[in-house]
């Protein structure tokens, strides 16, 4: 009776779901795999949000003395579009692509913490929605102001409560300290996966290297979210209590509140950096038909990056004056921490010498952010030198650079991933023709825009600016960049588009499209619930690789 | 090839992987101590910068039974795990009492302490920028010391009512860690703020 119930329950249970019961188990669930799909699901929404702001602020610099929208809402705008692709796209997106491929690619069934898991998620997403909210909460009872406009970095005194009445302010303190708590839940879990859950035979130097790359994100997320999370408790007490941690008045300073941002602000660089370096490190070999360059120069430049990046923040604060000791410091450790960054770039390009390189999407993105992310770079070691940053700090020479960096570098990964991956997410293949136009497209709009926008800086167009006089002469130069976006609208509308229509019709992928070697794509696509039936056993870093060619194992050159 | 699967089923068979519990809380602790980090940071950036009084050498005095008896507590802690290992649940309740008893005390001194800062001495969090770091640095101890308390406390209810064994010995162990870098976080604290500040 029992074994037929169940049978019986189970054949009916399946058709007769009612979507009701589908958002009960989303809402419910544990499983690592879907909870990493909400997270790129909700930052993506929060892409599109905060890309429109982007709009918003290209539409009112196209032209000189314009007053497309207001000053206040301008300030706005660059408030909530920073700290928006900071907190609620980069690190949700990361995190997500995260939470789906660590516990696949070591062979464990889920996470070391499913249910810390869904927390760390429910409380991220609260957070998005509470800066949001502040849209129509901010005012208060003060009718003063509506979303946060003190800029992502919110400096003091500015966040002070006489120069931010009502309570944008407190809403974007506290919308970024839920997605802190939410960070280093995941980023806790992720590494507690990679040492505690690996499957039988894969050793700490047989794991995939994107799953070093997350320890090290994770460990940076440690510190560099620890800080933040102390300045915002900080900056909770000086607003509610009456405290006087960035009173200049009461002899507080303004330049402690600097340091503890940046402590934060330029690891935080690097937590969402290296998991680009770390879909890139899956990605290249696998297109390039061979086994990655140095996996082991690989480990120790990523380690190199997550102790030397929290020695660098001040490179931030050139402008302020720091003294000679402190810009010569700080210039030297910045210029050090391209080195190991060299290292990878040099790995990856050993990788694809004399390899047989198939140009699919995933590896044109991935080609795009090696010459993009070598651009960054070069303009990060030219800001790196302190006299060059007192000329051009706060210009829209760094706002191109970093936009080279999270654009051009991060964002191209991602892109990379999300055609590398959606055929073991979806069972789908994502359409090549469409993949091919929103590359194109994209790198058109991205050089057109981003290429540009150093020219202003140079020319000394300060950042978040609202407007500015015809003589200067940055009139074509910011119509030029405007034009720009245009593209690169059009082809995240192309990649919105392939994503809703290769769900329905996109070509069946199998378990491998790709023909690649790591063990996600060993169980089906999508995978079940439990990953594997059986727990897998390694012998190399490279299972299916040995598992294809059983008469040359990687076992025999490791 | 039978000496490689041979060498291949060896390794299997040793597949050892660290406790998730403690790796879990090492990481916490790491996450834990970059806050205090920031803390100490300010506290000791703003030392003799207050534009008014009272200054710690006026109004601090060194609680030296409070230290005392939240130090010991890691002792206790420590017995009260190792007595569990042993299944003597008897012995291991009577040593987690203590360590709440001693936990307890702890939060009583800093709490008469700060009744009397606030009462007598007219120092609160708005008073100065002595004011503004010394609550806001014990304060965020003292929560941790809070947090800590609850949960052992929990774990003396479930003691108490007969639920603990030697299987729980793993559980209460990552919990101690936790105690230990209460206690640890104390020294650096105590020697901030009472030892160099004062």
């Amino acid at each position: 009776m029992n074994s037929n119930g169940t049978a019986v329950m189970e054949s009916n249970q399946a058709p007769k779901k009612l979507w009701l019961d589908h958002v009960q188990e989303w809402l419910t669930t544990v499983d690592h795999k879907r909870i990493g799909l909400m997270y790129i699901g909700y930052a993506l929404v929060f892409l599109i949000i905060a890309g429109l702001e982007a709009v918003l602020m290209r539409i009112q610099l196209a032209v000189p003395d314009n007053h497309f929208i207001s000053p206040q809402v301008f300030n706005r705008m660059f408030t909530m579009h920073g700290t928006t692709m900071v907190f609620f796209v980069g690190m949700p997106i990361l995190f997500g692509f995260g939470n789906y491929l660590v516990p696949l690619m070591i062979g464990a069934r889920d996470m070391a913490f499913p249910r810390l898991n869904a927390f760390s998620f429910w409380i991220s997403a609260f957070g998005g929605l509470l800066l949001y909210f502040s849209f129509l909460g901010g005012s208060g009872l003060y009718g003063a102001g509506s979303a946060p406009d003190v800029g992502w970095f919110a400096y003091a005194p500015l966040t002070s409560k006489i120069f931010s009445q009502g309570h944008s302010t407190d809403y974007w303190t506290l919308s970024i300290m839920l997605s802190g708590i939410g960070s280093v839940g995941t980023a806790l879990n992720l590494i507690v996966t990679v040492i505690t859950m690996r499957c039988k035979g894969m050793t700490m130097a047989r794991i995939p290297l994107l799953c070093w790359l997350y320890v090290v994100t994770s460990w940076l997320t440690f510190l560099a979210l620890g800080p933040l999370t102390a300045a915002q408790i900080m900056l909770c007490l000086d607003r509610f209590a009456g405290s006087h941690f960035f009173d200049v008045q009461a002899g507080g300073s303004a330049v402690l509140w600097m340091h503890f941002f940046w402590i934060f602000g330029h690891p935080e660089v690097y937590v969402l950096v290296l998991p680009a370096f770390a879909f890139a490190n899956e990605i290249i070999p696998v297109f390039s038909r061979k086994p990655i360059f140095g996996y082991a120069a690989m480990v120790g430049a990523s380690v190199l990056i997550g102790f030397i990046s929290l020695g660098v923040w001040a490179h931030h604060m050139f402008t302020v004056g720091l003294g000679p000791a402190g810009n010569a410091f700080f210039t030297l450790s910045t210029m050090i921490v391209s080195v190991p960054t060299g290292i990878k770039i040099f790995n990856w390009m050993a990788t694809m010498w004399g390899g047989k390189i198939r140009f699919a999407t995933p590896m044109i993105f991935s080609l795009g952010f090696l010459f993009q992310f070598l651009i960054a770079g070069l303009t990060g070691v030219m800001l790196s030198v302190a006299p060059f940053d007192w000329q051009l700090g706060n210009s829209y020479f760094v706002v191109a650079h970093f936009h080279f960096v999270l654009v051009g570098a991060i964002l191209y990964m991602i892109f990379a991933a999300f055609y590398y991956w959606y055929p073991k997410m979806f069972g789908r293949m994502l359409s090549e023709t469409l993949g091919k136009w929103h590359f194109w497209l994209f790198t058109i709009g991205f050089h057109v825009t981003f290429d540009t926008m150093h020219i202003p800086g140079l020319l000394g167009m300060p950042r978040r600016v609202y407007t500015y006089p015809v003589d200067r002469g940055w009139g074509t130069l910011n119509m030029i960049e405007t034009i720009g976006v245009v593209f690169q609208a059009v082809a995240l509308l192309i990649f919105v588009w392939n994503m809703i229509d290769s769900y329905r019709k996109g070509k069946e992928a199998g378990p491998d499209p790709w023909d690649a070697w790591t063990l996600e794509w060993a169980t089906s696509s999508p995978p079940p619930h439990y990953n594997f039936a059986v727990d897998p056993v390694v012998h190399s870093r490279r299972p299916l690789w040995d598992l294809k060619h059983p008469e040359q194992p990687d076992t025999h050159f490791e | 090839m039978t000496t490689q699967a041979e060498a291949l089923r060896a390794t299997a068979d040793e597949w050892r992987l660290p406790d998730k519990g403690k790796v879990g809380m090492a990481c916490l602790i790491v996450a834990e101590s970059a806050i205090f980090i920031i803390f100490v940071i300010a506290y000791l950036y703003y030392l003799g910068k207050s534009l008014s009084g009272p200054t710690p050498a006026q109004v601090l005095s060194v609680p030296v039974f409070g230290t005392i008896c939240l130090l010991s507590s890691s002792i206790t802690v420590h017995f009260a795990v190792t007595t569990l290992e042993k299944n003597k649940t008897a012995l291991s309740n009577l040593w987690l009492a203590l360590t709440v008893l001693l936990g307890g005390i702890f939060m009583v001194s800093t709490a008469m302490e700060w009744h009397e800062l606030i009462y007598e001495h007219g120092l609160t969090i708005q008073t100065n920028l002595f004011g503004t770091t010394y609550y806001s640095l014990v304060g965020l101890h003292a929560s941790h010391v809070l947090v800590g308390l609850i949960l052992l406390s929990a774990v003396l209810v479930f003691g108490l009512a007969g639920k603990l064994d030697h299987h729980h010995a793993r559980r209460l162990d990552v919990l101690s860690y936790y105690w230990h870098f209460v206690d640890a976080v104390w020294i650096v604290v105590f020697t901030v703020v009472y030892v160099l500040g004062r």
